[in-house]
């Protein structure tokens, strides 16, 4: 299992797509949360954040992603989170923030 | 579900999270637990140390955390796990120490709510000596299907 998170983002049409892949805790929500504000700034008007690869999130996250879309919708845009594992879905469950994300099954199905 | 305790001592920095997740999930895994409760553990053990690091310790790196987990057991006599966090930083009021209101989403504050969540009892105090002591207990989730507490099979 990787300690790693690998972050990868593309540019589709009006969209962007970021796919992570590994852990996010306190040590690596800082480097998420600064990449992903770099894709809020170009403004695309979706932001689909592709968590399939993610096998663990905790409270440093879950507080990265509330923020990220807050930005987005400050700027107009929307977040879609994809690709939840089951142990991801219940942390935001847990947090009663699956009803605050929208949340669909994958990349495809985001729009 | 019997097994030595483990103790184990960590400084505050956020690149030694994994390997105590690590460690938490294989003394559970040895004792039996359930990949659900194994999870939640592991879960309770990272935000109590988050926690310790970002409040406790301010963000300072190299600070003394004190962990340990052993098994206890309760009136009826379930073996379940109780997991000590101790620190030596700031003494939280312990009024002040509570989950977070979640109808106010602000980033942070979400961990004592996920931790009061998933175990079934986390108490802070004061430590002696100064810095906070978090006690928190876990008893397995009943298998699906075995009869809930008080109930007996016909």
């Amino acid at each position: 299992m990787s300690h790693q998170l690998d972050i990868r983002a593309s540019r589709e049409a009006e969209r962007s797509v970021v796919r992570l892949s590994g852990e996010i805790d306190l040590r690596t929500s800082p480097t998420l949360h600064a990449r992903l504000l770099e894709l809020v700034e170009a403004r695309p008007k979706q932001l689909v954040i592709d968590l399939a690869g993610v096998s663990y999130v905790d409270s440093s996250g879950v507080g990265t992603l509330v923020d990220v879309k807050r930005q987005m919708e400050k700027r107009g845009g929307r977040v879609t989170l994809v690709g939840l594992q089951e142990r991801v879905r219940s942390v935001l469950e847990i947090t009663r923030l699956d009803t605050f994300f929208t949340i669909k099954a994958s990349v495809d199905e985001a729009d | 579900m019997s097994g030595s305790p483990i103790e184990l001592s960590v400084p505050s920095d956020a690149k030694e999270l994994p390997n105590v997740r690590d460690a938490v999930r294989g003394w559970t895994t040895a004792q039996g637990w359930d990949e659900h409760d194994i999870a939640d553990l592991v879960l309770a053990v990272d935000e109590a140390l988050t926690n310790v690091i970002r409040h406790g310790y301010g963000g300072a790196a190299g600070k003394p955390i004190e962990l340990s987990l052993r098994e206890v057991r309760d009136g009826a006599g379930r073996a379940g796990v109780e997991i000590v966090v101790r620190d030596y930083g700031r003494q939280v009021p312990l009024d002040r120490i509570c989950g977070r209101d979640l109808d106010d989403l602000r980033p942070g504050g979400l961990g004592v709510h996920i931790i009061r969540n998933v175990m079934e009892s986390a108490e802070y105090s004061h430590a002696k000596g100064g810095g906070m002591r978090l006690v928190m207990r876990k008893f397995p989730r009943p298998a699906p299907g075995a009869p809930a507490e008080g109930e007996t099979k016909a």
